[in-house]
């Protein structure tokens, strides 16, 4: 079966690639655009691993094909910080120690921030709600929400 | 020096019952060899891997740590973690 | 080995900086295993059994052969045929062979059989299809006890060691046995005996990272493996060994680790990926698939317990009993033994007795996980003293620091303790505001004690030291828990200079000495110790450069504060000599300087600690909320108190998963019917309160600083805890794992009539 032409956004990048049609929108960010910030840790859509944003939306990239992506606006780990300027969230994870391995951490991050922009006064209820679709198993998240719960207060205070 | 060495009770099987064998060593080392010349039928749980524990810390492989008469010696079954 | 005086006070060790790789970890920047690329790499893929006990009879792998995306094929044929069969664990290269690619026989549902090269992930796939298998069907066998019984099928002839006694089922293939005292006298004692039976199901580590890795090996017996792994010098000559090459000729670079906690000690696909490299001569990369890793790569062993208690009116244990049978899948290494040893080890007993069963059965090869063996003893044990203070009216953090091991008690394995923290934190457990919090209805509180041993292991570290005064320090074990920060403090702790001036690197197998894997709760300890001496080993060679400078001897120069300084009045009047200035042309006064430290540090300290639950049964539906949960533990001396809080989080809510949902579900067809994260359900982040941690420090008389390893106790209470708070919740005992909903309705109904 011969390759198909995708043209997509990503990161605000405009990039191309051709992948064959059984490719994961994941597979085709780690192998052909070589952003491998999105992992894959289960292929099923039920550890968010790989979670990207698709046109501001949260979702799993390895449910998604990467045909699908033609002409989409994808956001992923790697654009969240600003040049040197990390997100608030990035900042905290790391002062809060709110990753041990790190493998789970690029979707968290991904999810959290879909979380902030959606929400930007979460309960611990509700956080933990929403990220109940990323698995970590290192951190038994307590120290992960607190990173989410704290800079949520700080980037509301600074609005 | 003769030390003391206690032995688990799955390994008195194989020294005709005695749970408290003694040797002549300075070292574990020394000591893990002189229990195999005595008893030959120690030679595959001491090669299986055991530590030791001496007066209290536990010795996973050094051979070279000494033993004397006053320690209270325990061969145990080689700690594996995780 | 000698110690040196030990440190109480510290300027860098006991602060929260950031961890040297966090950027790259919140970027995405940091390369975990499946993150490497290679010119003309080719993707490997590995067929698997479908059956749990099958004698294979041909392997046709010639359509795949023919295929033009397949470039090369592989069998156990492809491997070393000197690799020897020993009984038990003295013949483990074998075993991990065996497992690594199957022999005569397919040994469980997932076994590997045969794997290609191809040049696609996909094309690797679909050339699996193209591989004709013929396989006999065997009985299998799953179940722990029932594979100890007469009529179960044999899984290996002749794996039993010398510790198996006579008339056993030749799936018992190694037996403990330890103790003291005598049982019999002390249950005549006991005012109430209670016997009780347990089980508990396998459950996975369930790193979120599946096992990758890339490899390259020439005909020239010369290869490069990336892999993401806890122990890369094991790794390197576990390969060497199955693929028939010197050890040394084979370099490999552990990756970013993306979660191990023991299931990332052993090999399971490189050898595969080595062995496909050779024979097609280019890079091969191969990445499980969640359900592969699952199926295929190392579990927990399941348990099937006895146990047997006798307690005075006042508290007192008299006497205590336990026999612990485990299966570790298709090979040798269940820790039975461990079961056995850390079972009844919190307490002190005058009359206490253990055995302890590796057996066999149709299963994958069981790996560790975190205080491999000791959570399942911790269950048995802990659920029967909560039963018998409940009976008798006691309650259960009393009876606990009743009975306490405490220094100089005789360890239930023999040993006397050295200096021990399980007092301290069931003290603090009994002062701490969770103890006495009002239960609401509906609600129960559980708790319980669990020991570890901790491990040492050989380690190797080089530091070295810039021109311009900053440090490299490079460590052989890979950084599972934010180990480098720690690793960064004790250094800095030596050295005197800031902490942002030294890169910690986890080095390859080339570029450093022998190292034992990141295990046993072994690396704040054992590379933590060998940090600190290959420190002070360069601060040597400083304080001789500042000497040399001085013209005074060189014992009339102490390290203070990142300075040379005289050590006296007498040794003359000086300015502190910077540690950026001696560097600034150590080329010219002697050449570069470096500290080494080489050695297997002994004299880790063992840890205990007690956790506090309470959970809330709905009795309607069975599940169970855990609405509070409180860590406390023995540390010796938190290095970086974040990321030691992180390890009593992290074990707790593994432990949690453990008790509540996880077990390996398998079919009457011997196939896991439940490989992927959906039905394998772990905790996540809905599921889980706040988890609180205590930080206890009674040092360890072993380490310079007093560092207990701390990685693995957190596992171990907490499967009792929840049992015994779902217990007293529930108003039923719970005696086996995971109490799942359908679970605990049904121990309900059965209550109620």
């Amino acid at each position: 079966m011969s390759k198909l032409h995708v043209s997509t956004t990503v990161n605000g990048d405009s990039v191309e690639f051709l992948c064959d049609p059984r490719e994961t929108l994941l597979d085709c960010l780690r192998d052909k655009l070589n952003l491998t910030g999105a992992k894959e840790g289960c292929g099923t859509g039920d550890c968010g691993a790989c979670s990207v944003t698709v046109d501001g939306r949260l979702v799993c990239s390895c449910l998604m094909l990467g045909v699908e992506a033609d002409g989409k606006d994808i956001a992923t780990v790697e654009g969240m910080a600003e040049g040197e300027e990390l997100h608030p969230l990035q900042k905290k994870f790391i002062e809060y120690a709110a990753l041990q391995c790190g493998i789970c951490t690029p979707g968290v991050l991904v999810a959290a921030k879909a979380l902030l922009e959606k929400n930007p006064n979460p309960t611990e209820e509700e956080a933990r709600y929403w990220l109940a679709g990323n698995l970590c198993r290192c951190t038994g998240y307590d120290k992960i929400i607190r990173a989410v719960m704290d800079t949520a207060a700080d980037m509301r205070e600074a609005s | 020096m003769t030390v003391k060495v206690h032995l688990w009770s799955g390994l008195r099987a194989l020294t005709g019952g005695q749970a408290v064998v003694e040797v002549e060593a300075t070292t574990i080392g020394g000591m893990l060899r002189e229990l195999v010349r005595l008893y030959p039928a120690l030679q595959e749980p001491i090669d299986a891997g055991v530590s030791v524990s001496v007066d209290g810390r536990i010795m996973a492989s050094d051979l070279t740590a000494p033993v004397a008469a006053e320690n209270e010696i325990y061969l145990m079954q080689r700690l594996r973690g995780g | 080995m000698a110690l040196d005086d030990q440190k109480s006070v510290f300027k860098f060790v006991g602060t929260r900086p950031d961890r040297p790789d966090g950027l790259d970890k919140v970027t995405g920047r940091a390369k975990f295993g499946a993150d490497a690329y290679a010119a003309g790499m080719l993707h490997g893929a590995i067929l698997r059994s479908p059956h749990a006990h099958a004698r294979i009879v041909k392997i046709d792998a010639s359509k795949a052969e023919a295929h033009r995306d397949v470039k090369a094929v592989v069998t156990r044929a492809d491997f070393s045929d000197k690799v020897e069969f020993k009984p038990g664990l003295a013949g483990e290269f074998w075993n991990v062979l065996e497992n690594v690619m199957a022999g005569e026989k397919a040994l469980y549902d997932g076994h590997a059989v045969a794997a290609v090269a191809a040049t696609s992930a996909l094309a690797a796939r679909d050339a699996l299809k193209l591989i004709e298998v013929e396989y006999e069907v065997l009985p299998h066998v799953t179940d722990v006890d029932k594979a100890m019984a007469a009529d179960a099928p044999v899984i290996r002839e002749g794996a039993a060691d010398y510790s198996v006694p006579e008339g056993l089922h030749p799936n018992v293939v190694r037996y403990h046995e330890s103790g003291h005292g005598d049982v019999e006298a002390g249950f005549a004692e006991a005012d109430l005996v209670i016997e009780d039976s347990f089980t508990t199901e396998a459950t996975h580590q369930g790193y979120i990272e599946p096992h990758a890795c890339l490899a390259s090996l020439g005909g020239d017996g010369k290869g490069e493996l990336w892999c993401c792994t806890q122990g890369h010098w094991i790794a390197q000559k576990t390969c060497a060994a199955l693929l028939g090459i010197e050890t040394a000729q084979l370099r490999v670079t552990a990756s970013e680790i993306g979660g191990g906690f023991g299931g990332k000690t052993t090999v399971f696909i490189e050898p595969v990926a080595l062995a496909l490299s050779r024979k097609a001569n280019r890079p091969v990369k191969i990445v499980m698939s969640r359900s592969e890793v699952f199926r295929a790569t190392g579990p927990t062993s399941s348990a099937s317990m006895d146990i047997k208690i006798g307690m005075k009116k006042d508290g007192t244990i008299t006497a205590a009993e336990g026999i612990f049978r485990l299966q570790g899948g298709a090979f040798p290494g269940a820790p039975g033994d461990m079961t056995a040893m850390c079972a009844f080890a919190p307490y002190d007993l005058s009359n206490v007795r253990q055995v302890g069963y590796d057996v066999m059965a149709n299963r994958p090869k069981q790996a560790a996980y975190r205080a491999p063996g000791a959570p399942m003893g911790a269950f048995a044990v802990e659920s029967v003293l909560d039963e018998l203070c409940n009976q008798l009216g006691l309650d259960p953090l009393d009876v606990r620091l009743k009975n306490a091991a405490h220094d100089g008690s005789k360890a239930s394995y023999g040993p006397t303790y050295d200096q021990i923290g399980l007092v301290k934190t069931l003290e603090e457990a009994k002062a701490h505001p969770h103890y006495a919090a009002p239960l609401k209805p509906g609600q129960g509180r559980g708790i319980s004690c669990g020991f570890w041993f901790n491990h040492g292991g050989e380690t190797s570290v080089s530091l070295a030291l810039s021109e311009d005064g900053s440090a490299q320090l490079m460590v052989g074990t890979p950084d599972i828990g934010g180990s480098r920060a720690s690793m960064a403090l004790m250094a800095v702790e030596v050295l005197g200079i800031p902490y942002e001036n030294i890169r910690v690197t986890v080095a390859d197998t080339a570029t450093l000495g022998y190292n034992d894997v990141s295990h046993g709760s072994r690396v704040t300890y054992a590379s933590g110790l060998a940090t600190i001496k290959a420190a002070k080993h360069a601060v040597e060679k400083l304080c001789e450069r500042a000497a040399a400078k001085w013209g005074i001897p060189v014992d009339a120069v102490k390290w203070e504060d990142g300075c040379a300084v005289p050590s006296g009045p007498n040794a003359g009047d000086f300015d502190p000599l910077p540690l950026a200035d001696i560097t600034a042309n150590m080329g010219a006064t002697g050449g570069p300087i470096s500290g080494h430290f080489e050695a297997t540090p002994e004299g880790a300290g063992v840890s205990f600690g007690t956790h506090i639950v309470d959970a809330e049964v709905d009795p309607e539906t069975g599940k169970t909320a855990i609405t509070r949960y409180t860590v406390i533990q023995d540390a010796g001396k938190a290095i970086h108190p974040a990321y030691v809080e992180g390890q009593y989080q992290g074990g707790a809510a593994q432990g949690i998963g453990w008790a509540l949902n996880e077990e390996y579900i398998y079919g009457e067809d011997g196939r896991l019917q439940n490989s992927i994260f959906l039905d394998y359900r772990i905790p996540v982040a809905s599921d889980l309160p706040m988890i609180d941690t205590v930080i206890v420090e009674v040092p360890n008389p072993g380490h310079p600083f007093g560092v207990r390893g701390v990685g693995e106790t957190g596992i171990v209470p907490p499967l009792a805890a929840i049992a015994n708070a779902v217990s007293n919740a529930a108003g039923v005992r719970m005696r086996d794992l995971p109490m799942s909903p359908p679970r605990i309705l049904a121990a309900l109904k059965a209550r109620d009539g």
